[in-house]
C-alpha cells in the first residue's frame, strides 16, 4: 500500500448519474483508474479540470463526499505463472478463494499486431465434432462465434470443444454467465484434470453488467502473454458476446451518445473488431484462436450484434435443434469457416473437400425433397433415398454429440454415400471413388 | 508555429486551447511524453480547436503541449511507392519495429537512400506547368514520371535539369523559375494534401473503353470502363472480398492500389503472402510489382481509417497523372462511413439516418468523383477505375451507405445471399446488378470494334433469357413439374446454361478463374447457340437430365485451355449432344 500513500484524495463530487460521477481534479490521464468510495472507476471524459468517471459497479449509494483516489494507471492484470488454473473476476482478482496474484502489472487492451508481421493461419484444430471438423474446419489464429439461441447448450459445447482441442492454454472469458454455468465450467475443467492449463475471467449475472466490459481485454492480455511471449497455442473462449454488446449499449446510453441500429452504439463494429482481431498467428508459432458465443434472438442474424460480428469473424457456427433426430446440430448451410480452405485436403486426407461438399449437396437435395413432400407433390425414388440419407447424416455426423477422429468422419461419410447412392450419383472425382468407395458387402 | 494546450479528452476527440490562428483540417502533434500523437483539426471554436487523434489517447493529460503544423494531412509522392505496405497515414508498415504496432511510431513512406536512374524528358528553357513530366525513372518496370510539383501555379521555365544519372529522391533534379523571379528546386518527391483532388489534367471525357477483369459476370453482362466507378454491396459471407481480390489480381491495369479499410487483418495477410508469388498474366511480372496496399485493418485506429481511403485515392491520382491505368479498390467503404459516424457522434452533431452524418451522401459522391478517365496536358491519357465494397447492415440495401453509394457509382454489383447459399459464385445477382456504362454510346462503339457488331445484342439477349428463366422457375415452383408445359422446363434450363457457363466461374481453378474477352465472346456465342436451338423432348424428366449433361460438358470446356485439344474434344462432345435432340 506504500506506493499509493502519496496519492491525493478528493472528496467533492459535483455530479452523479446512474453510471458516472464528475469532479474537479488535476493531472489526470485519460482512461486511468480511480477508486470512488471503494469502487473501481475509470476516466471516460476530461473537459478542463472536470473529470468524468465511469463507476463499473454503478453509483447507487455513492455520496457527494465519497473519497476519490486516482491510481495513475489504466486497467491492468497481474500476469504471471500463478494465474494458471485460477478463476478470476473482471478485475483480475481471485474468486476461487485462492491467494492474490503476484505477477507484474500489465496494461490490458494494448496495441494490435502489425498486419505485415502476421502469419497466415495454417494449423488444423480438431474437436471431434464432425459438424465442425468435417464441414467447418477450424484453424489456429481464427476467430469464430457460435450463433445460438439462448436455450441451446452452447456452454456445454464450448467446454467440450475446449477440452478436446489441442491447446496449450485455454482462457475463458465469461460475461453474464449464470452462476450455474460458471460452476459447470469449473466442474468440467476440474474433472478433465487439466485445470493447470486453464485461466478463467468470469463476470456472472450477480455482478454489475458494466464490469463485463473488462473481461475480453483481461482474457486477451493473458492470451497474448502465452502466445506471443511463450509461443504457445492459446484458445480463448468468450461467452456471451451479446451480453458484452448489451453492456456497451448501456454505457453509451448513459454517456448520452446517439444510438445507431438496434439501440447499439455507432462504434459497435470497431469495439467488437478490437477484441476479435486479437486472434492471430504469430511468426514464432504461438497463436490466439477465439471461439465466441453470440446469442441470437429467435435466430435473427440481421440484428446489429450478430450482423457486425459476421462481418468481423472468420465464419460462424450455427446451432440448430433438429426435431427429426431430436439432437442439436451444426447447421451445414448457415455455418461457415472461412479459413478451412487453408487446411482441408492438405493437412487432412485428400478426399476431405469432396466428401464435405458432396454430402452437403445431397443433404440439400433431401431438403428440396422434403419441401416437395410438404407441398403435396410426389417423391421420386431418388428423393426417398436422399431423405433417408439426410436422417443418418444428421445423426451420425452433424449432431454435436459425435466424437470421431478426422479419418473416421471421412470414412463415415463414404459409408453413408455408398449406403444410399450409387457411384455415379455422387459426382466425386473418379480416382477418389476408386480409392475410398467401401467394398460391396 | 501555432502552439496550444490540451484542455479536454473524450476518446479520440481532443480539445486544444489555442490563441493563435488555426487552419481547419490542419495536422497537429500532441506532445504526449510517451510518444507524440498525430491529430487533425476537425472543428474550431472560440480559442479552441477540436482535433481527432489518429491513435489511442490513453494516459493523455490536460495541459499537454500541442504543435500545429499549418499543413493538412499530406502524402509523399515519388518513386518507391509500389510494392509497399502502408498504414492509412502512409507509414511504411514493414519499416516498423516489433510485432505490435506502437502508437506514435511514424515511418518514412519512401526510401531516401535508394538511387534511381533518372532520365530527363525536357530540355532547359522549356515552359512547363504543374503536372508536366520533367523526367522519368524506372520503378518496377513502370516508367515513373517525375512531374512539376502540383502545387505550382501558372507557367514556369526550366532553368536547369539534371543529366541522366543516379539520384536519390531528395536530390534536386531541376530548377524552375517564373516571370516574377521566383525559383523552385524540384526533387523526385513532392507532397499533396489527401483530401484535395489532384487535378493537373486538361479534361475528363466520358469513359468509353472496357476495363477487362476476366470475370464473366462483370465483363460480359455489366462491364466496368477504364476510369469507371462501381460498388459491390453484399451481406457477410457472399464473397465481397474474394471478388475484390480476384479483380485486383486479374484486372487489366498498370497499377493496383488496394485500400483495406477497416476489414479483417487475415485477409490483408493473404494479399501480403500471395501477391509476391502470383504472376500478372499479361506481363509475367509478380503482382506485387504493380500493387500498393494501404492496410488499415479493423483493429487499427478509427480516425486513420477515414484517412486511409483518401491516402489511397491520392496515390492513385499521382500514378494516373503519369498516363497510367490505375485500379483502386476499397474494402470496405462502409467502415469508412462508420468512422465518420463515430466522429460526428463525438462532436455531438445532429445525426442523419441511422446516426450517420447528414453530409454522408455528399462525402461519398465527392470521393467517387475523383475517379475517371483523363486527358493530360501532353495528350497522354490516364485513368482511375474505382471499385468499393459496401457492407450493408443486416444485408439490407436500403441503408444510408448503400443508398448514397448507389447515387455516386455507375456500376452496381449486387451480391445475393441466395446465390451464395447455393454456391453459385461469384454471387453477383444477374437481374439486380447493372452497369450504366452499357447505355454509353461511346462504350457500345468501342465494344463493336474490340469484340463484334453483335456483342451488345447478344448480351441483351442473354439478360432477357435470365429474367425469363427466373419467371418460369417461379411458375414451376407453384404449379409443380407436371403442371406446366414442357417448353417451360426447356426455357428454364436454357437460362440455367447461361447461369452455369457464363455467370458462374470457379475462382480456384487455374484456367476458369480468368476469361479473356475473346474467350468470353466465344463461349457466349456457344451458349446462345443452344438457347436459340429447338429441342425435342417426350416428357419433362428428360429435360433436366439432358441439360445437366450439356452443362457438364460445357463446364469441362471452361476448365480447359482455350482452343486446346482437350477443349476441342469437349466441343465435339457438345456438338454431338446437341445433335441428339435438336430440331433442324
Amino acid at each position: 500500500m506504500s506506493k499509493t500513500a502519496f496519492k491525493r484524495i478528493y472528496t467533492r463530487i459535483s455530479q452523479i448519474t446512474k453510471a458516472t460521477c464528475s469532479l474537479k481534479a488535476e493531472n489526470i490521464g485519460y482512461e486511468e483508474l480511480a477508486i470512488v468510495g471503494g469502487r473501481l472507476a475509470q476516466v471516460v471524459k476530461i473537459v478542463g479540470d472536470e473529470i468524468t468517471l465511469q463507476i463499473f459497479s454503478g453509483t447507487e449509494g455513492i455520496p457527494t463526499n465519497a473519497e476519490v483516489m486516482f491510481l495513475g494507471r489504466p486497467p491492468s492484470l497481474r500476469i504471471g505463472q500463478d494465474m494458471e488454473g485460477r478463476f478470476l473476476n473482471a478485475y483480475g482478482d481471485p474468486i476461487d478463494g485462492g491467494p492474490e496474484l503476484t505477477g507484474a502489472e500489465q496494461e490490458i487492451g494494448g496495441p494490435s499486431v502489425n498486419p505485415v508481421r502476421r502469419e497466415q493461419p495454417s494449423q488444423l484444430i480438431t474437436t471431434g465434432i464432425a459438424g465442425i471438423d468435417l464441414n467447418n474446419t477450424l484453424v489456429t489464429g481464427q476467430k469464430i462465434p457460435f450463433f445460438a439461441d439462448p436455450d441451446q447448450p452452447f456452454n456445454q459445447i464450448m467446454a467440450l470443444l475446449a477440452l478436446r482441442a489441442d491447446a496449450d492454454k485455454i482462457i475463458l472469458g465469461g460475461m453474464g454467465l449464470s452462476n450455474d454455468d460458471y460452476l459447470f465450467y469449473k466442474k468440467s475443467f476440474m474433472n478433465a484434470g487439466s485445470l493447470d492449463r486453464i485461466i478463467a475471467f468470469v463476470n456472472t449475472t450477480d455482478d454489475p453488467p458494466v464490469e463485463r466490459l473488462m473481461v475480453p481485454d483481461m482474457a486477451l492480455a493473458a492470451a497474448e502473454h502465452y502466445a506471443s511471449g511463450k509461443n504457445e497455442k492459446v484458445l480463448v473462449l468468450l461467452t456471451d458476446m451479446t451480453l458484452y454488446a448489451d453492456a456497451l449499449s448501456i454505457v453509451s446510453n448513459r454517456m448520452d451518445q446517439i444510438p445507431s441500429k438496434d439501440s447499439m452504439p455507432g462504434s459497435l463494429y470497431s469495439d467488437l473488431a478490437k477484441i476479435y482481431e486479437k486472434a492471430v498467428q504469430f511468426p514464432d508459432g504461438g497463436s490466439i484462436t477465439i471461439i465466441a458465443v453470440t446469442t441470437l434472438s429467435g435466430g435473427d442474424i440481421t440484428h446489429a450484434i450478430p450482423d457486425n460480428t459476421g462481418y468481423i469473424t472468420e465464419g460462424q457456427l450455427f446451432l440448430r435443434r433438429d426435431t427429426e433426430v431430436g439432437k442439436v446440430l451444426i447447421d451445414p448451410f448457415r455455418s461457415l469457416s472461412r479459413l478451412k480452405q487453408l487446411v482441408i485436403g492438405d493437412q487432412t486426407r485428400e478426399d476431405h473437400p469432396q466428401i464435405m461438399n458432396t454430402a452437403i449437396r445431397l443433404y440439400a437435395d433431401a431438403l428440396n425433397a422434403r419441401t416437395k413432400q410438404e407441398n403435396g407433390f410426389d417423391l421420386t425414388e431418388y428423393d426417398e433415398r436422399a431423405l433417408t440419407f439426410s436422417t443418418q447424416y444428421k445423426e451420425k455426423l452433424l449432431a454435436v454429440d459425435v466424437n470421431l477422429s478426422m479419418n473416421e468422419m471421412l470414412d463415415e461419410g463414404w459409408k453413408l454415400l455408398s449406403d444410399h447412392f450409387s457411384r455415379n450419383e455422387v459426382g466425386i472425382r473418379e480416382d477418389l471413388v476408386n480409392k475410398y468407395w467401401p467394398a460391396e458387402k | 508555429m501555432t502552439r496550444g494546450k490540451v484542455s479536454g479528452i473524450i476518446a479520440n476527440l481532443v480539445i486544444v486551447d489555442v490563441k493563435d490562428p488555426v487552419v481547419q483540417n490542419e495536422i497537429c502533434m500532441i506532445l504526449h511524453p510517451e510518444a507524440s500523437l498525430m491529430a487533425e483539426v476537425i472543428k474550431i471554436g472560440e480559442n479552441k480547436a477540436y482535433v481527432q487523434v489518429f491513435e489511442s489517447t490513453r494516459g493523455l493529460k490536460t495541459g499537454t503541449e500541442v504543435e500545429f503544423s499549418g499543413k493538412m494531412l499530406e502524402v509523399s509522392l515519388g518513386p518507391g511507392i509500389l510494392s509497399r505496405n502502408y498504414d492509412g497515414l502512409q507509414n511504411d508498415l514493414d519499416a516498423m519495429k516489433g510485432i505490435f504496432l506502437r502508437r506514435g511510431e511514424y515511418t518514412s513512406p519512401l526510401n531516401d537512400q535508394k538511387r534511381w536512374e533518372f532520365v530527363p524528358l525536357q530540355a532547359k528553357g522549356t515552359a512547363v506547368i504543374a503536372g508536366d513530366w520533367l523526367g522519368e525513372v524506372t520503378e518496377n518496370r513502370i516508367a515513373h514520371k517525375i512531374m512539376v510539383p502540383f502545387t505550382l501555379e501558372g507557367e514556369w521555365m526550366i532553368e536547369s535539369i539534371a543529366v541522366e544519372g543516379k539520384y536519390t529522391v531528395n536530390d534536386t533534379i531541376a530548377t524552375l523559375g517564373n516571370k516574377t523571379g521566383e525559383k523552385r528546386d524540384v526533387t523526385m518527391v513532392q507532397k499533396w494534401p489527401v483530401k484535395r483532388p489532384l487535378k493537373a489534367f486538361r479534361h475528363k471525357p466520358r469513359p468509353f473503353r472496357i476495363l477487362e477483369t476476366g470475370i464473366r459476370a462483370i465483363d460480359t453482362l455489366n462491364p466496368i470502363t477504364e476510369g469507371g466507378t462501381g460498388f459491390i454491396p453484399g451481406p457477410f459471407g457472399c464473397g465481397k472480398t474474394v471478388l475484390q481480390h480476384a479483380i485486383s489480381r486479374q484486372a487489366e491495369a498498370d497499377i493496383v492500389i488496394v485500400a483495406a479499410c477497416g476489414e479483417r487483418a487475415n485477409e490483408v495477410v493473404e494479399i501480403f503472402k500471395e501477391f509476391p508469388e502470383l504472376e500478372d498474366a499479361r506481363t509475367g511480372a509478380k503482382l506485387i510489382e504493380r500493387t500498393t496496399i494501404i492496410a488499415n485493418t479493423s483493429n487499427m485506429p478509427v480516425a486513420a481509417r477515414e484517412a486511409s481511403v483518401y491516402t489511397a485515392m491520392t496515390l492513385a491520382e499521382y500514378y494516373r497523372n503519369m498516363g497510367l491505368k490505375v485500379l483502386l479498390l476499397a474494402d470496405s467503404t462502409s467502415r469508412w462511413a462508420q468512422a465518420l459516424r463515430e466522429m460526428s457522434n463525438r462532436m455531438e452533431e445532429l445525426p442523419g439516418p441511422d446516426a450517420f452524418p447528414m453530409d454522408l451522401p455528399a462525402i461519398i459522391s465527392n470521393f467517387y468523383a475523383r475517379a475517371g478517365y483523363v486527358e493530360l496536358h501532353n495528350d497522354a491519357t490516364g485513368s482511375i477505375t474505382f471499385i468499393g465494397t459496401v457492407s450493408p447492415a443486416g444485408g439490407n440495401l436500403k441503408e444510408p451507405v448503400t443508398e448514397a453509394t448507389k447515387k455516386a457509382a455507375r456500376c452496381f454489383y449486387a451480391l445475393s445471399q441466395e446465390r451464395a447459399d447455393s454456391k453459385r459464385y461469384p454471387a453477383i445477382d444477374p437481374v439486380d446488378s447493372y452497369s450504366k456504362y452499357m447505355e454509353y454510346e461511346e462504350l457500345q462503339e468501342s465494344l463493336k470494334e474490340t469484340i463484334s457488331d453483335q456483342w451488345t445484342g447478344m448480351v441483351e439477349h442473354s439478360r432477357d433469357m435470365i429474367i425469363k428463366g427466373k419467371e418460369v422457375m417461379e411458375q414451376i415452383n407453384i404449379l409443380g413439374d407436371d403442371g406446366v408445359p414442357i417448353e417451360h422446363h426447356v426455357l428454364f434450363w436454357k437460362s440455367e446454361v447461361i447461369d452455369f457457363i457464363i455467370l458462374q466461374q470457379d475462382g480456384f481453378d487455374e484456367v476458369d478463374r480468368m476469361t479473356p474477352l475473346k474467350r468470353q465472346e466465344y463461349m457466349l456465342k456457344k451458349v446462345l447457340g443452344i438457347v436459340d436451338t429447338e429441342f425435342r423432348f417426350a416428357k419433362f424428366e428428360e429435360v433436366a437430365e439432358y441439360f445437366r449433361s450439356i452443362i457438364n460438358v460445357m463446364k469441362q470446356m471452361n476448365y480447359s485451355e482455350f482452343h486446346s485439344d482437350q477443349f476441342r474434344d469437349y466441343e465435339t462432345q457438345l456438338d454431338s449432344l446437341i445433335n441428339e435432340r435438336n430440331i433442324v
